[in-house]
């Protein structure tokens, strides 16, 4: 068990694509990895702060509409809320359709697989209309940045980003006894929701070591922690609790009202030893198989504990153990891989989808993902999708996964590719006699290469 | 006229495959189906507020643990019986109420305790075991188990998400309406040959090809198949709910006894009066579909079960919602429950009657109504389900949930 090139590409990467070498060694991906980060550039997504601009704007229309409702105005003021709203929807298709063509062109396969990963670790999504077209520049901003640095950044980076301050509700929480609770006659208190997901989802795992207390203790910790229209992100000290909270037995923010005391206990938070096993595992479930060798998980988790959470270096560890490389493809692809690696395997013209409006977009990729089990940035809670093979291969998410295959690739290339050949070039060398045999015996084409898509070869990684 | 020839001729040559499954060659009921009454189990997940569902308005603590979150009858909450009110948006529900078709069962929970992570607290309520060391598969599961004349029909798992209550060794049917698969009796074919060695593939297809055969409203000409091609994979219109709703009760008129799905939306930490509102929409449009969907005869055997993972804060939060909590509460639906009355032991609100001073204090496992309806359903033992169904569950006294 060791070091294959396609296998690399299979499991670590977006796919085997007739265009683009596989990585060489493990020592080649990571330095991809940690060099520069050319998709993003190729290929760019709204960031952050121009989206959450918008939505600002979105909002400002949203509330102008309402005022104006029943007077002469209202008309042109619905019509320009709507037109914005339509705007957002078309902005967050082309996203995503951008996000698609780095998945198919990329020699980095490491770094999009890592930025899907972590974004789903630290799932967030808009639960108004105004912030539905965050969750892309929150990932560009807030999480793409850090895949390849210190876990602690990336922690810090996402608990301070407005999109997951809103998602988990902590931009309402209030100290009870804090200076705003007192002057509002009106109860204002805590809410506790970011701080038990951070404990639970991001970093000690559930069978970690907090309580209850912990988490109503870091719920108060967190108070604070806002965003207002102008800036982003903010630290209100009017919001915060006033004095120290104990989280895990240490104490904390003594002195009141600055955000340094929570940036401590996140720093600590991702350092803890729960969290170096609970990420280990996590990331050998998601790259290697559903019951990961115990030995792997512990290796990494070794590392994760001695680099203080150096991303890179952990995921050296992943790729040096030999259990990563057991030949036998197990994982089964989400959807957004299964037709994302489709995509480069055909292989797909970047000038084809970005030309493609919004009603083929949403027709060709965003529905079906719904179907396959994987509405497009929205996972149904804040532990975002399963690892679970079994989630995805259920009779409907089969059944729609087939039927993309029949009929997207037509819609996606000029010529499809003969489907013996294309079965080499997609599978390589897991491409076996059966999967040879149904590409050369389909009656057409586009059976043929829908056949190569749908075998668990392809489907697995 | 080619395009409708060809298809009628693909979907003959594709029956003539599996002929076992197909409806044309089966009698459409057995003659040995397990037992008559039907079950419809929604799991509703995030952790449903049991205090704003069925408010405890009589309770003389309720009113200062609940400020924005007040009701009872002052508060557009539909007085139950002078101690307990409805949340306004179940009223499309009062007339089921009122023919005695639905109750609640109130300050229930599993087994889980403090933690309050939804993800275990869902896993442990569809494991129904004691605790998550001992889950391996579903309750509702394992009372297939105990049964015998079960086929893949007798229960389904409905929709896109995991079902994992009905996961385990008894055959089970997993689907989703807009899900049917057509193709190509080549093409059907060499996806078999594909997919033969790998037994999580294959199962899948086989079913996927099997309930595609009598999907409602498959198109026999042409339209869904063109020339052998297929269309893409997309929702056809109407609210993916409803029409899981109307899919369960067409198959629960026929041979189908248990169907599952999931409402999600329940986890209102945040402006609580809108979140909660829309998801109680959504249960009550369920219910009422599934009661119009299987027609007066299945209505009168067939309970609904809704459960959650867990109850949520006595308390409102500082945010006009509630947080993760303990005791909650459970709904039951149909013409088989013994319905027009809240069961359960209420434990008062007084802070000191608190679970841990924050959460309604469970006084019951909530495996055990369950446990009783599925005994009133389906015969099945109480030892059977204090071992098996739901391993170290003790029942106490029959409730008298069924009719």
């Amino acid at each position: 068990m060791r070091f294959d090139p396609e296998l690399a590409e299979i499991r670590f990467g977006c796919g085997l694509s007739p265009r683009l070498a596989p990585p060489q060694s493990p020592e080649a991906m990571l330095q991809r990895l940690t060099g520069a980060d050319e998709m993003a550039r190729a290929y760019p997504v709204q960031d952050f702060d121009a989206a959450f601009a918008d939505s600002v704007t979105f909002q400002a229309l949203a509330r102008e509409r309402r005022k104006l409702r029943g007077q002469p105005e209202y008309e042109a003021a619905d019509a320009r809320y709507r037109t914005f709203r339509q705007q957002k929807r078309t902005d967050r298709l082309q996203n995503f359709a951008q996000r698609l063509l780095r998945y198919a062109d990329t020699s980095d396969g490491l770094r999009e697989r890592l930025t899907l990963f972590w974004s789903d670790h630290f799932t967030a999504k808009g639960r108004r209309n105004a912030f539905q077209h965050l969750a892309t520049p929150y990932a560009e901003t807030a999480i793409r940045p850090h895949v390849a640095g210190r876990f602690e950044d990336l922690l810090i980076a996402v608990v301070t980003s407005p999109l997951m301050l809103h998602y988990l509700d902590q931009n309402s929480s209030v100290g009870p006894n804090s200076p705003v609770a007192q002057r509002r006659n009106r109860s204002a208190g805590l809410n506790e929701n970011l701080a038990r997901e951070v404990l639970e989802l991001h970093t000690l795992g559930v069978d970690g070591p907090y309580s209850q207390t912990d988490v109503r203790q870091l719920a108060e910790l967190f108070t604070g922690l806002s965003f207002n229209r102008k800036e982003g992100f903010n630290f209100r000290p009017g919001l915060a609790e006033p004095g120290s909270e104990q989280v895990l037995g240490r104490s904390y923010g003594a002195e009141k009202g600055r955000l340094e005391p929570v940036l401590q206990a996140l720093r600590d938070l991702a350092r803890h030893p729960a969290t170096a096993r609970h990420i280990a595992r996590k990331l050998a479930v998601h790259f290697t198989s559903d019951q990961p060798d115990a030995d792997l998980v512990e290796h990494v988790a070794e590392r994760f504990r001695q680099s203080g959470g150096y991303l890179p270096d952990v995921y050296a560890a992943l790729l040096e153990h030999p259990a990563a490389w057991a030949p036998e493809l197990r994982n089964v692809k989400p959807p957004f891989d299964f037709v994302a690696s489709a995509c480069r395997a055909l292989p797909v013209d970047a000038d084809r989808v970005t030309g493609f409006k919004r009603g083929q977009l949403n027709r060709i990729f965003a529905a079906p993902l719904t179907l396959m089990g994987q509405k497009w940035e929205d996972p149904a809670g804040p532990d975002g999708w399963s690892e679970d093979d079994a989630a995805w291969i259920t009779p409907q998410g089969l059944s729609a996964r087939l039927r993309w295959a029949f009929a997207a690739p037509q819609r996606l290339v000029a010529d499809l590719p003969d489907p013996r050949g294309f079965a080499g070039t997609t599978l390589g060398s897991f491409a076996d006699g059966k999967v040879l045999f149904a590409a050369s015996a389909a009656e057409t084409r586009a059976e043929g290469v829908a056949l190569v898509l749908s075998a668990p070869a392809f489907q697995r990684r | 006229m080619r395009h409708s020839r060809r298809s009628v001729l693909a979907r003959g040559a594709a029956l003539g495959c599996s002929l076992a499954a197909s409806p044309l060659l089966t009698p459409v009921s057995f003659a040995s189906a397990p037992w008559d009454r039907r079950l419809v189990v929604i799991i509703l997940r995030g952790g449903m507020d049991a205090l704003d569902v069925v408010q405890p308005y009589g309770d003389p603590a309720y009113a200062a643990l609940r400020q924005k979150l007040r009701g009872g009858p002052d508060h557009g909450g539909l007085d139950l019986d002078g101690f307990f009110a409805l949340h306004p948006a179940l009223s499309p529900l009062m007339p089921l109420w009122r023919s005695e078709e639905l109750a609640f069962v109130h300050a229930v929970s599993t087994p889980y305790r403090d933690k309050r992570s939804h993800f275990d607290g869902q896993d442990l309520l569809e494991a129904g075991t004691p605790g998550l060391e001992q889950a391996r598969d579903g309750w509702l599961n394992r009372l297939l188990q105990q049964q015998s004349g079960i086929e893949a029909r007798t229960a389904f798992a409905l929709g896109q998400g995991e079902m994992k209550l009905l996961n385990g060794a008894a055959p089970v049917a997993d689907w989703s309406p807009d899900a049917a698969l057509m193709m190509s009796p080549q093409a059907e074919r060499l996806a078999g040959l594909l997919m033969e060695d790998d037994a999580l593939f294959h199962r899948a297809l086989s079913e996927a090809l099997d309930l595609s055969r009598e999907a409602p409203g498959l198109p026999l000409s042409g339209e869904d198949m063109q020339d052998g091609e297929m269309t893409m994979p997309v929702p056809t219109r109407g609210k993916a709910h409803l029409k899981i709703a109307a899919y369960a009760a067409q198959q629960l008129r026929a041979d189908t006894r248990i169907a599952a799905f999931s409402i999600n939306g329940w986890d209102t930490h945040n402006r609580q009066d809108r979140a909660l509102k829309s998801a109680l929409g959504r249960l009550s449009d369920t219910v009422l579909e599934l009661k119009a969907g299987v027609g007066a005869d299945v209505w009168d055997k067939t309970a609904v079960v809704a459960m959650t993972e867990f109850g949520r804060t006595a308390r409102e939060n500082g945010t006009g919602g509630t947080d993760h909590g303990t005791g909650g509460a459970m709904l039951l639906a149909g013409g088989a429950i013994r319905g027009g009355r809240i069961y359960g032991r209420w434990p008062g609100l007084e802070e000191a009657a608190l679970y841990d001073r924050r959460d309604l204090m469970p006084t019951a496992d909530v495996r055990a109504p369950a446990a009783w309806i599925l005994r009133g359903l389906t015969g099945v033992g109480v030892a059977d389900l204090e071992q098996t169904v739901f391993p170290g569950l003790r029942m106490e006294d029959d409730l008298g949930l069924l009719r």
